[in-house]
């Protein structure tokens, strides 16, 4: 472990080193996360979030490349997941089709559009990316802070101001609370004046901006080019640390930092062990942790949304 | 023009789910049309080469063929596991399996020559079953649910074929683009004279789709599979363990893809290169034959021809137009997504008042 | 005390229902401010369709309700709820996972942005101690009991001003005590002037907490009166009163016995007890009637002796053989025939009506051939059940979900009852068929019956257990409170089962 130490002491750099990818690849894996989140709280499984992410980051990617400003490029990946979203909610929500099944065909058809149309932009790279926060404006604040939040950019903050805000939102608001009734009873919240179709949708449009928000980090800011496959299953991975959360974007986001170290620290350790090997540790992992989950999850009572990806008809009891 | 009014109908009748199928294929064409337009392409002209990729020569119609034989080995695997409830997404990662392990038969093995293709279908088989196996005992166990935890071990597989190739399997004298050293004669699956379609497996398809029919319709534990897909209160009441029909539906399914695995190294490339080129996202595609199909393995055979002549037709788009093949992964997605939406319809049926008939 | 105000007030009620049921016939009552009002009947007398179509959950065919004189559409619940109308179900409608706050105040605009709950929470106290409702606003549902959760639903209904609340068999998950704490909590909302409408089949509670009743049998109002100037034998008389249709004569039973419970003592879904110290016999050749009103324990009677449910204490045993810890499977095999109530356990939809016939037999000779069923002597076995037991249509190959009611109680009961059963288990199995359908189910039971068979019958319908059987074993609250043998069932029979099935001992 030479990497950690460096003569008898702490590596520290190396440690924030970590620390910084962690946190720039954990972002877009927890923008998605929360998005998910949001949809599965109110009862909606969308299984489409990595099409999602990839017409995002296409989208991303072209809009930034043409106007040379990666914000506008962030915005057009959020309206281009909120669109697919769309699809699916409909289709779950008004048409009460299997919801598996439609969130895999919005992977395939998401997936299928990125490849597709991304083609032309294979391999270009952005001159204008997201910029980290400059070294004058940590200025202001400790050493230590700006040691640690080096190399991030807005959108890396924006992450963590959002995890605490959305935790907020979800568990401390009306609104919130009508919302995770939603996923939890919706006969019951609908006889109780909660219109359960207009929360839903809303909740399911929220999970595809911010899918399409992180696909579009991943494409302007996290590593400014175009290559189809570009979010390598980070939007299953998603739906994955949806479960293990607890459905909890605070969890969520300590959750998508995990995964980010790790990834990092596949690639430092690229040297001793085959990458191959290491790149297949972070689909492992969730295996696992499912494990634990759904047995803890039974015990606790807490965790799944109850109704979570049942079609909902008024007149439905029970 | 008489007034109609809709009712539910009890018995969606086969025709009226045809016709639907029919309507999803041709709404999905439709919408695809976007994407030839973005081309610069005339959607008509894309459509012309399509179907000549597709069906226009022998020489295509033997590449559709070529295709489906994969596809129709997952999707009847498939299909056993969607009747009993089971979501095998992991179809993929098991024909990845079924390579390496023909691969490694061909390669490392020291089996004698006549032994090598049995060998490597056998083992191929094993090793998909294997695979998806983990899946299912998770499920049975641990109440993991199944479609999360075979799709990471697509992810897992993929890797694994990549350090191989890149590593410890190398090929002599290989740069750049990794791939295996050929393998010898005796793993090669010989093929319908002029074509390049591996006989065996095709044959093997069509065979198992007849005798994936049989076993649900006539066979115990065919009986018992669809028992525990319909009802599983029933089946906890007639004592028909759910458990052991996941466990068996997985070991089917997944051993067929990687029997289908097999078929692809042996049959067409002869040696183990960039898992996106052995499968080309045939355990997705299967996924949409087998619903297609409405899970019943003697369907698969049309599904899984129509699905190898949009891999063939696709194909086609790739060469003669520069189309980026992930226009099939769109096709299939709307296909898929138009299946879903119309099935709602089909469970209704319009009767008109004034005519006194019923039409759909 | 002034003019006493009538707060709401039904005028000829009728609701139809498809298949020709008239669920409320021209009912006609009053209900004064600030009273206890009991709706009393046994099950399908319509009492919950009438209280369905005050809270708006449906809308009566003809007649009117008028609200404090004045004529009312109540087309949905949240209009009933703006109209001071609340409801607690007998399948309470909380989230799980959040506290009893959260529930109260779900669906409510008025309720701040920020903290939802945080200010509600003194409100709900107030309530709870007002009305003696004792439930800690900041639990979370699934750690409550029954009870409690009662009391969290009649608590919403309270916070968004409910001045009438309707309780559907409210009493049915309540301990004793509990019992006795609701009564407080009535009695307190009488005194402040709300009123409430409990719906209900238990005389003894009529006789205890209502200030008036109206007796409803088959959706016609049999009579309204207040409880003092009546008794309980003759608010039964009203609920079940009807000529006594004549009478099989019972044939030979035997002494032998074939199903013998012992002490048996078993846990109901939530948790609560659901029979205790059940001891039962049924002979070969007898019928026996279960008689009570739904949920009283005879679903779990059921499934504690097919094997779908464990055993706390005591012991079952099926002519001699302890059968208390068998699996379904093994219990089936010994010969214990099953028509369970629910429709779509018995049988499997989309399955063809030969399939259906085989799913008991489908692993055993002469059908099984190791790894393949020999489907044409199923064919041919198919074939004999439906003519035999008049199965119509008679398309072997047609799916069973398409057949009548009837018709798919003649699948069950042909492939139950052919493999020439020792005991049959049969709960509610004319329950929605015509008088057609009702007939033949009967001839097959009394076939059994004489063929040998112990049979043991659940019903909700005294009629029918009066007809058929030979002994009758009445329960409440998950215990036996009445056990009759007969030759030949009178009037007084049926008056003293009636009292029982309300839980009044005899």
């Amino acid at each position: 472990m030479e990497f950690f130490r460096r003569g008898g002491k702490l590596n520290i750099e190396a440690i924030l080193g970590v620390f910084n990818r962690a946190l720039a690849y954990g972002t877009p894996l927890f923008l998605a996360t929360l998005g998910e989140i949001y949809a599965e709280r109110a009862g909606i499984l969308n299984l489409g979030v990595e099409g999602m992410m990839m017409v995002g980051a296409l989208s991303g990617f072209v809009v930034a490349y043409a106007t040379a400003n990666p914000w506008m490029g962030v915005l057009a990946g959020a309206l281009a997941g909120g669109i697919f979203s769309l699809i699916h909610a409909f289709v779950s929500i008004t048409l009460r089709a299997n919801q598996t099944v439609s969130g895999l065909a919005l992977t395939l058809l998401g997936t299928g559009i990125a490849g597709t149309l991304g083609r032309s932009w294979e391999g270009k790279t952005l001159v204008v990316s997201i910029r980290p926060f400059s070294e004058t404006f940590f200025a202001k604040f400790p050493p230590l802070m700006s040691m640690i939040f080096k190399d991030t950019d807005a959108l890396i903050l924006g992450g963590i101001l959002a995890a605490v805000f959305l935790w907020f939102f979800l568990f401390k608001t009306r609104p919130g609370l009508f919302l995770r009734s939603c996923g939890e009873n919706p006969s019951a919240s609908d006889t109780l004046g909660v219109n359960v179709w207009r929360v839903r949708y809303l909740a399911t449009f929220f999970g595809g901006i911010m899918a399409g928000i992180g696909g579009a980090y991943i494409s302007v800011a996290y590593r400014p080019a175009w290559s189809s496959g570009m979010t390598q299953g980070m939007g299953w991975l998603a739906v994955a640390l949806t479960i293990f959360s607890f459905w909890n974007p605070l969890f969520a986001l300590v959750g998508a930092y995990l995964f980010g170290a790790l990834f990092h620290l596949a690639f430092r350790l690229q040297v001793f062990i085959a990458p191959e090997i290491l790149n297949s540790l972070p689909y492992l992992f969730p295996v696992v942790a499912l494990v634990f989950v759904s047995r803890l999850a039974f015990r606790k009572k807490i965790g799944v949304p109850e109704a979570l990806g049942k079609p909902y008809r008024r007149g439905e009891t029970e | 023009m008489g007034k109609f009014r809709i009712e539910l109908s009890l018995q969606p009748k086969t025709t009226s789910i045809l016709f639907l199928s029919l309507v999803s294929i041709v709404l999905a064409f439709l919408c695809s049309s976007l994407i030839f337009w973005f081309y610069r392409v005339s959607p008509w002209e894309a459509y012309t080469v399509f179907f000549q990729g597709a069906f226009g020569s022998w020489y295509a119609l033997s590449e559709t063929f070529k295709r489906m034989i994969p596809l129709l080995l997952v999707g009847v695997g498939l299909s056993l596991s969607f009747r009993a409830q089971v979501l095998n997404i992991g179809a993929e990662g098991q024909i990845l399996l079924g390579a390496i392990a023909a691969s490694w038969v061909a390669l490392f093995s020291g089996v004698p020559p006549f032994l090598m293709l049995p060998f490597m279908f056998i083992l191929g088989f094993l090793a998909g079953a294997g695979w998806a196996l983990v899946p299912a005992v998770l499920k049975v166990r641990f109440a993991v649910n199944e479609v999360l935890s075979s799709l990471m071990l697509n992810y897992v597989a993929f890797n694994v074929v990549l350090y191989l190739i890149g590593g410890p399997w190398k090929g002599k004298g290989v740069r750049g683009f990794t791939y295996t050293d050929t393998f010898p004669e005796a793993g090669w699956l010989g093929t319908i004279g002029g074509t390049r379609v591996p006989y065996f497996t095709l044959v093997v398809g069509l065979l198992v789709a007849v005798m994936g029919y049989f076993f649900l319709k006539k066979a115990t534990l065919g009986f018992e599979l669809r028992i525990v897909g319909s009802s599983p209160k029933t089946a906890q009441l007639l004592g028909v363990s759910e458990g052991r029909i996941t466990l068996l539906v997985m070991f089917l399914s997944g051993g067929l893809a990687g029997f289908a695995g097999v078929g692809e190294v042996a049959g067409i490339h002869h040696l183990l290169r960039h898992p996106s080129h052995i499968s080309l996202g045939y355990g997705y595609t299967g996924i949409i034959v087998a619903w297609l199909a409405r899970a019943n393995p003697l369907a698969t055979i049309v599904t899984a021809f129509l699905f190898g002549a949009l891999i063939s037709g696709g194909d086609a788009l790739k060469v003669s137009l520069g189309i980026p093949f992930q226009v099939v992964s769109v096709l299939n997605g709307l296909i898929l997504l138009f299946l879903i939406s119309t099935e709602i319809l089909s469970r209704y049926r319009i009767v008109w008042s004034s005519s006194g008939g019923v039409e759909n | 005390m002034g003019i006493p105000m009538i707060e709401i007030a039904f005028r000829s009620i009728t609701k139809r229902f498809p298949s020709h049921i008239v669920a409320n016939d021209r009912v006609s009552f009053e209900v004064e401010k600030g009273t206890v009002y009991a709706l009393l009947g046994e099950n399908g007398a319509g009492k919950s369709t009438l209280m369905n179509i005050l809270y708006g959950l449906l809308q009566p065919d003809e007649g009117e309700i008028f609200l404090r004189g004045k004529p009312q559409k109540i087309s949905s619940p949240k209009e009933a709820i703006a109209l001071g109308i609340g409801m607690v179900h007998q399948h309470f409608r909380l989230i799980n996972t959040h506290t009893v706050c959260e529930n109260v105040i779900l669906g409510l605009r008025s309720v701040p942005f920020f903290f939802p709950a945080k200010k509600a929470q003194l409100e709900v106290r107030a309530l709870s101690e007002k009305y003696g409702l004792r439930v800690d606003p900041k639990t979370r549902i699934w750690q409550l009991s029954a009870g409690e959760k009662q009391k969290v639903e009649i608590l919403k209904a309270l916070y968004r001003k409910a001045e009438i609340l309707i309780l559907d068999e409210p009493t049915a998950v309540l301990t004793p005590q509990e019992v006795e704490e609701l009564f407080r909590t009535l009695k307190v909302m009488k005194e402040e002037g709300k009123t409430c409408i409990f719906i209900t089949h238990k005389l003894n509670e009529v006789m205890a907490i209502a200030d008036r009743v109206t007796v409803m049998r088959q959706g016609k109002v049999v009579n309204t009166l207040s409880p003092s100037s009546t008794s309980p034998e003759e608010l039964a008389r009203m609920m079940v009163d009807k000529p006594v249709l004549s009478v099989a004569p019972k044939k030979n039973v035997s002494s032998r016995v074939v199903l013998e419970l012992q002490d048996v003592w078993a846990i109901g879904d939530k948790d609560l007890p659901a029979l205790l110290d059940v001891t039962l016999t049924v002979r070969a050749g007898e019928i026996v009637g279960v008689a009570g009103v739904a949920g009283n324990g005879q679903r779990e009677l059921a499934e504690v002796i097919v094997g779908l449910r464990k055993v706390k204490r005591g012991r079952i045993f099926l002519e001699g053989t302890d059968i208390t810890a068998l699996s379904p499977r093994e219990i089936a095999a010994l010969g214990v025939a099953y028509v369970p109530e629910e429709r779509n356990i018995g049988l499997i939809g989309e399955m063809s009506i030969a399939e259906n016939l085989m799913l008991r037999g489908y692993a055993e000779p002469p059908f099984s051939q190791g790894f393949w069923v020999n489907w044409n002597k199923a064919e041919a076995y198919s074939e004999r059940l439906i003519s035999h037991y008049q199965i119509h249509p008679p398309l072997m190959e047609m799916p069973v979900r398409l057949l009548s009611g009837g018709n798919r109680q003649r699948v069950i009961l042909a492939r139950e009852l052919e493999r020439k059963p020792k005991l049959v288990i049969a709960a509610n199995p004319t329950a929605g068929l015509d008088v057609r359908g009702v007939e033949a189910i009967h001839e097959l039971l009394v076939k059994a019956q004489e063929d040998g068979a112990g049979v043991l019958l659940i019903s909700g319908d005294l009629d029918e257990l009066l007809k058929l059987s030979n002994r009758i074993v009445v329960f409440f609250r998950g215990e036996v409170v009445g056990n009759l043998e007969k030759e030949r069932w009178t009037e007084e029979d049926r008056r003293n089962i009636g009292l029982m099935m309300g839980g009044v001992r005899v």
